[in-house]
């Protein structure tokens, strides 16, 4: 079977438990065994080719510019790793469905155990490491998942979240130490690195990789210190203890251990990074395992010191410790499975963990009672079973390593492991099983149904047939798996039991008695250890993670305190450090153009400006005079512009000025007459010394700009010598506005429609709640004025009317060449329309006006466009311009132009824009109850109360 | 030539105001013809994208008036690229604002999301700094519309900071852009391309200015630390499908920067020299840490989406700022992951919120609670960039081109560990929102009237399915990016080469769509 194929079948096989719970939780266990069973044979029909020495691949590009590709290679490591997460997993599937209940959603279970077992094989299979990772941080996530199966106990989320923050971690050292060896060796290819061990190894960052790769192996296997992780996840189901804990997850990290041996070990680095964690561990993990009276706490502890010790037979960096790990993979796994099954069924048929509420099971629970001890032993290293041989490797190789000189450092410290390992062995079946038969129990215990035996029978059958003919079940599996590890063939002695009187038996008898002398001492022991302070790993976890989000919360919520004053602080003084180094990292030459004589009137303008600004600093706090102000201050400008012959900016900019007085006259009806004093004295200090700087920052610009000439032609020559010839108007400006840069006046008027339809939707929204109530009640802050409608007003403003329509007709017609246009016409319409709402009222008005604004805006914006899209029909590109002239007789010569229709969309979007804007505003103030008791309308057939006379 | 190039601009330019003028009582006709509008609008992007692909530069010279003089949009990879993550997005965007309801809630969403296409198109379309400016304003006031769609308090304050700053923002760019001219005499992209590179030494100080308020400019929009201010409040407060939308926003000023400092002010140009890499990669990293630290800080959903958004967009400014080729090309596939996976986040935080309201804490059950929780767990992945997904190739893109800079060490530091923040961060917010619901041991969940008052929490039983389609919709997008990676990054290859080699921008634009 194609390897491809081995490691997508369970992720897409996740998907039939999922929905094949609907038909039964027996559809559902079976899919999901079917699908591991299909794995499962698809990696055993591969073996004898690589039992033979071959190497199994399958290989498809994905991102081959980085090097990462779905590489897969199946030698006799990654065979041995597969078919123990596929075959363990599936008597974990047989198992799980007897031990979850009803209540327990079956099929997300399956689910979740099938990805995470896609991802295990991932990783043992792939050919890559970057897609090593991938898998290796899908182990995460699934876990993450898996651990926190049971949703409602607290203990299950905070097990998954913080299996995922260690794991996760250290997964994130893991990419970046692939990425360091991936770049040493020039290639993400795994085969390909592992022949490159000359090079990595004298590489300067070998050993940045090797402590990066090494963080993410022990974050994932729990070495000390990153250990604290594992038992917590206890919380999770059995079946997942079972299946993370013996087999999978936690080997994860000495899989990629075993698989990058040949290229980082061998190094004292790695020797005493490796094998010293590995021993601390396997010291303290025994240690603790002994005095943990949960069932799952005690084989959780057991799993870290186990793997400690595999971690130690690799950091020894010998072939004889690789092999010696190896083989006790395979056994940790077969009886630590056993074991975590039989955990689960003493939990689910007593309904309690704890071991000192157990006892006298032996007679109760009979074929548990069988299963778990012989589990036991073999935990224990008591011949004849393959946990004996295994240990009895490690010993015999400890026996001889020396450890920074010292001969007895590492013996002696293993055989103390071995000890406590001996006694929590013991003791599992001493307190739980041996004993008296107690009549406390929670629930009464009975063996279960076959259905949940039968998976830790069939290991323990293993770990019998291992212990008893190890050469023939496991020695050509284990010679060919070593062989993987080392990435050369070695000679080996065959797997037997019997080795002699060597230093390892000795260590092995002292630890067997060791272990059943501390048992027997239990009782004295536990109670010293509980009174023992003893750092809380889940405490100061907790407290880490609970600082951090304090820490983090912290920091967000000050720097992002919601103050627009201090953002716009932090901007500016960003911007003028910036500015200021661009400046003064680049060259500028001297002043080019000649400084001009101060004339009597643009210094008047000067000064009023200056002292209007000035003036608007000191009286910013009344909102009506500052807004007097800038009108003054708009007004100056107007004439600046025009006295430097700008004649089109001048109206334009005169009649923006009156508009926007307007509206914005109209916005403060509603707003306080002041505004209050709110911020502190330094505050403020600040405020004034960054305006300052700015101002001068942007001042000088200008200066150094003015006074120096271009550095290049500009391209408004070309717009002056082309605006006749090439646009058919005079006014450059215009033709600018309208044609060469027409698009960015079709923006424009787009924004400006823009606007308003935004001030109208404000309205909207704020008219719906209860604001609209509060405007309705509002008793006004000034006197009103006595008249709303002033006669004189209402008439001049009617005369008016027609007037300031026709003008604005003559400003568009004539902006083509003269100054003026469509945008400038646009504002003197609206202003002759909202003299009427000023004079007559919003009602009067609203009543006679019989276009809606929103329709106004949007004809002129489709005028635009659709004068734009017209050039098309004439082969041209979008607002491609076209104009000629025609002589109707008996008149003058005429021109027309397109560009004129344009402009009369920049006409209606700017008179309906403005209008929709001022009516918006306005209707804050509307009142439908009040009524004028003269409306405006000059009647001549209305008597006193406003009432229509009818004549008849 | 053809007219296809202006149509991504003109198409919503037309339909808007054609909602405004016709339908804008009928929000219903306005449901059919913005979806039409958006599925055309996304068949032209993609027919471009694929005229893009040969690697021609296409030029269309609005008004017929030749470049330097007229203004011209151009068609090249990147902007191809861009416009069609625009049109995309606003599929999702469109379809889930209806089927949510979201764009009942207000007036004139539709136009409003219209012109907003219109302007993001223009802005990456245009091959004119001042033109680039006019679309800036069309995206900024039709952003503020809409981020304010629906009202409320709040809503309406975040919205006056959101355009404040950004109106600061506009006002430097009027300084860049008028300083600019007035050394260099035209703001031509293509043309002032030729004069930076032949800019006199005696006025190369006030160029640098300019260029670099330039790039100020665009980091306000890409929200680049520390000019991101803006961003927390207004897109945590946005109505759902306008946050969503905004993910091409922060793009905006990523594309602006990209395609400036390396046409304009490029690596190899000596005006620029120390302008862009020297800072911007200590900013995008701040800009990483401040986002995932923000994320696991958030008390509440929506914020934890607008900060995770602040981090994923100083990822991609991080590879930005390396202006390499190889950095640049790892940019543009974060980019595209970037929108969509911020997009899919915004919606699935909205589906959060509209069922039990925003705070991560304990509340009962929500209804599709398991659909809901495993979409945020396929989002939270994404923006975490954890594997299998298009964040985590992202990530290991970023981290592989920032091998030979010379903050590699911290680069990779900082991204490795925020990204540590992140997962922790998401994880406990998945944790408490999706699972503590089901702790009937620490309490029920319930809310009291006074919180769900404030926060609008009904918890409803009839909450709509259909919203469920874009979202999916967008994992799928993101799927595929991760699927096919190897054939988008040949993409992404491709478009950094086009940028890389200016020349054939200048002279497409230069010499004219003739030529």
């Amino acid at each position: 079977m194609s390897l491809f194929l081995i490691a997508a079948l369970p992720f897409l096989g996740a998907v039939f438990p999922a929905l094949l719970i609907r038909a039964g939780r027996n559809a559902c266990a079976s899919a999901a065994g079917a699908v591991t069973l299909l794995a499962l044979i698809g990696v055993l029909v591969n073996a004898p080719r690589v039992m033979a020495g071959g190497v199994v691949t399958a290989q498809i590009d994905w991102l081959p510019q980085l090097g990462m590709n779905l590489h897969f290679f199946m030698d006799g490591l990654g065979m041995f790793f597969a078919t123990l997460i596929l075959g363990i997993g599936l008597l974990i599937i047989i198992y799980a469905r007897y031990y979850l209940s009803r209540e327990d959603p079956m099929g997300q279970f399956y689910a979740y155990l099938l990805l995470f077992q896609g991802a295990m094989v991932g990783i043992v299979l792939s050919d890559n490491i970057l897609l090593l990772v991938v898998f290796w941080e899908l182990t995460s996530l699934s876990s993450f998942l898996l651990i926190g199966y049971w949703k409602h106990l607290p203990a299950g989320r905070q097990g998954a979240r913080m299996a995922l923050a260690v794991t996760g971690a250290g997964g994130l050292a893991l990419i970046g130490g692939m990425l360091v060896l991936g770049n040493i060796a020039g290639t993400y290819s795994l085969s390909e690195i592992l022949d490159q061990k000359e090079l990595i190894q004298s590489s300067p960052l070998y050993l940045t990789a090797l402590i990066l790769i090494l963080l993410g192996c022990f974050t994932k296997s729990a070495q000390f210190p990153f250990h604290f992780w594992l038992p917590h996840a206890m919380a999770a189901p059995t079946p997942v203890s079972a299946y993370l804990h013996s087999a999978t997850m936690v080997k994860a990290g000495l899989f990629l251990m075993a698989r990058l041996w040949p290229v980082l070990a061998g190094t004292d680095a790695w020797f005493y990074i490796v094998s010293t964690t590995g021993l601390v561990t396997m010291v303290l993990g025994a240690v603790i395992a002994l005095f943990k009276d949960d069932l799952k706490a005690l084989l959780a502890f057991s799993t870290v010191s186990h793997l400690g010790l595999i971690t130690l037979l690799l950091g020894l960096g010998t072939q004889a410790g690789a092999l010696a790990a190896v083989f006790h993979i395979l056994n940790h796994a077969t009886f630590k499975a056993a074991l975590f099954m039989s955990a689960g069924i003493i939990d689910h048929e007593t309904h309690t963990r704890d071991i000192k509420r157990l006892g006298g099971l032996r007679t109760l629970m009979p074929v548990t009672f069988v299963i778990a001890t012989i589990a036991s032993l073999s935990m224990a290293g008591i011949p004849p079973l393959n946990g004996f041989l295994s240990k009895e490797m490690m010993l015999e190789e400890i026996s001889h390593t020396t450890w920074l000189d010292s001969h007895w450092f590492f013996p002696v410290l293993a055989t103390i492991g071995a000890l406590f390992s001996a006694a929590y062995s013991f003791r599992f079946i001493g307190h739980v099983f041996l004993g008296p038969v107690r009549d406390d129990y929670p629930s009464k215990p009975h063996d279960p149904g076959v259905g949940m035996w039968i998976s830790p029978a069939f290991l323990v059958l293993l770990v019998i047939a291992i212990g008893l003919f190890p050469e023939a079940v496991a020695g050509n599996l284990v010679r060919t798996v070593t062989d993987a590890v080392m990435g050369e063939y070695g000679d080996y002695y065959p797997l037997k039991i019997w080795h002699g009187v060597t230093p390892a038996l000795y260590m092995s008898g002292i630890a067997v008695v060791g272990g059943l002398i501390l048992l027997a001492l239990h009782r004295p022991l536990d109670k010293g250890w509980i009174a023992t302070p003893r750092p809380e790993a889940k405490t100061i976890f907790d407290g880490l993670v609970g600082a951090l989000t304090r820490a983090c919360r912290g920091i967000t919520d000050t720097l992002h305190d919601g103050a627009i004053g201090r953002y716009a602080a932090i901007f500016i003084v960003f911007v003028l450090v910036l500015g200021g180094y661009a400046f003064t990292t680049g060259a500028m030459g001297p002043q080019t153009r000649p400084m001009l004589e101060i004339e009597v009137l643009p210094a008047i303008g000067w000064f009023g400006l200056v002292a209007a600004t000035l003036c608007i600093v000191a009286f910013h706090r009344n909102r009506l005079l500052s807004l007097v102000l800038i009108g003054v201050v708009g007004l100056v400008v107007t004439m600046l512009f025009n006295y430097f012959s700008a004649p089109d900016l001048a109206l334009t900019q005169l009649s923006v000025e009156v508009v926007t007085i307007v509206l914005m006259l109209l916005a403060l009806n509603f707003m306080p007459k002041t505004t209050p004093r709110e911020s502190s004295v330094g505050r403020r200090t600040r405020d004034v010394l960054i305006s300052v700087a700015a101002g001068l920052g942007v001042g000088g610009l200008i200066f150094a700009i003015m006074t120096r000439g271009f550095a290049f032609d500009t391209i408004s020559e070309f717009h002056l010598a082309n605006s006749y010839k090439g646009g058919g108007g005079d006014n450059v400006v215009n033709v600018i506005l309208v044609d060469f840069r027409g698009f960015d006046t079709f923006g424009e008027i787009i924004v400006l429609g823009i606007a308003a339809i935004v001030i109208y939707a404000i309205t909207e929204a704020i008219m719906q709640t209860s604001v609209r109530a509060r405007l309705l009640n509002r008793v006004p802050d000034q006197p009103v004025a006595g008249d709303a409608h002033p006669l004189m007003m209402v008439v001049v403003t009617r005369l008016m009317m027609p007037v300031a329509l026709m003008v604005a007709a003559y400003i568009f017609f004539r902006g083509h060449n003269l100054p003026g246009g469509g945008f400038i016409a646009g504002l003197i319409a609206a202003i002759a329309i909202i003299m009427q709402y000023m004079a007559s009222g919003f009602g009067w008005a609203a009543a006679r006006q019989h276009f809606p604004y929103h329709g106004i805006i949007g004809s002129g914006v489709l005028v635009a466009a659709v004068t734009g899209l017209g050039a098309w029909f004439n082969g041209m590109p979008f607002l491609t311009s076209a104009f000629g002239y025609i002589h109707p007789p008996g008149l003058e010569e005429f021109e027309w132009a397109t560009a004129a229709l344009f402009d009369l969309g920049v006409f209606l979007a700017v008179v309906g824009a403005v209008l929709l804007a001022l009516e918006s505003l306005s209707r804050y103030a509307w009142n439908p109850n009040i009524d004028s008791r003269h409306p405006m309308d000059i009647n001549p057939s209305r008597d006193d109360n406003g009432r229509v006379i009818r004549k008849d | 030539m053809s007219h296809w190039i202006v149509l991504p601009i003109v198409l919503p330019a037309l339909l808007a105001p054609f909602f405004l003028m016709v339908i804008r009582h009928h929000l219903d006709l306005q449901r059919i013809f913005s979806v039409a509008g958006v599925l055309v609008l996304n068949g032209i992007t993609l027919a471009l994208l694929n005229h893009a692909m040969s690697g021609e530069v296409s030029v269309y010279e609005l008004g017929d008036w030749p470049a330097p003089f007229g203004i011209v949009l151009v068609l090249d990879r990147l902007s191809a690229l861009m416009i069609v993550l625009t049109s995309q997005l606003a599929l999702a965007v469109v379809l889930y604002a209806i089927w949510s309801g979201w764009d009942n809630r207000g007036r004139h969403f539709h136009p409003l999301l219209q012109f907003q296409i219109m302007g993001v198109s223009g802005a990456f379309m245009t091959g004119d700094a001042f033109n680039l400016f006019v679309f800036f304003e069309v995206l900024l006031i039709a952003s503020y519309g809409l981020m304010i769609h629906g009202g409320g308090g709040t809503r309406l304050r975040a919205g006056v900071q959101y355009v404040a700053y950004n109106l600061i923002g506009s006002t430097l760019f009027l300084f860049a852009l008028g300083t600019i001219y007035g050394v260099a005499g035209t703001l031509n992209m293509a043309d002032l391309a030729v004069k930076a590179a032949e800019i006199p030494a005696e006025d190369t100080a006030l160029l640098r200015i300019g260029a670099v308020l330039l790039l100020l400019v665009f980091s306000v929009k890409a929200a680049v630390l520390p000019l991101h201010f803006w961003l927390p409040a207004s897109y945590s407060n946005a109505p759902a499908p306008v946050a969503a939308f905004f993910a091409i926003m922060t793009k905006v000023g990523a594309y602006s920067i990209l395609r400036m400092f390396t046409l304009i002010f490029g690596p190899e140009t000596p005006v620029a020299q120390g302008l862009a890499g020297e800072w911007l990669v200590y900013a995008a990293l701040l800009t990483v840490a401040v986002g995932m630290i923000g994320t696991q800080g958030a008390a509440h959903v929506a914020r934890m989406t607008a900060f995770i958004t602040i981090g994923s967009t100083g990822t991609l400014m991080v590879a930005i700022s390396l202006f390499t080729p190889e950095a640049s090309a790892a940019a543009i596939y974060y980019l595209i992951h970037s929108t969509f996976a911020t997009a899919m986040m915004f919606l699935v935080a909205d589906m959060i919120i509209e069922r039990r309201g925003d705070s991560i804490s304990q509340r009962r059950p929500m209804q599709h609670g398991g659909v809901i929780a495993a979409l945020f767990f396929g989002a939270a992945v994404a923006m975490a960039g954890m594997p299998p997904l298009s964040g985590f190739i992202g990530k290991l893109l970023v981290l592989d081109a920032a091998w030979d800079a010379p903050d590699v060490v911290l680069i990779w530091s900082v991204v490795l560990i925020t990204s540590l923040i992140a997962i922790i961060g998401l994880a406990r917010a998945g944790s408490l929102v999706f699972w503590k619901a089901f702790d009937t041991g620490s309490g029920r969940g319930d809310v009291d009237e006074d919180t769900a008052r404030r926060e609008g929490v009904v918890f409803p039983t009839d909450a709509p399915r259909l919203p469920f389609v874009p979202v999916f919709g967008l994992f799928a997008v993101l799927i595929a990016l991760t699927v096919f990676a190897g054939p988008v990054m040949r993409f992404a290859e491709d478009t950094a080469d086009q940028l890389y080699t200016p020349q054939l921008y200048i002279d497409a634009v230069l010499k004219g769509p003739g030529s």
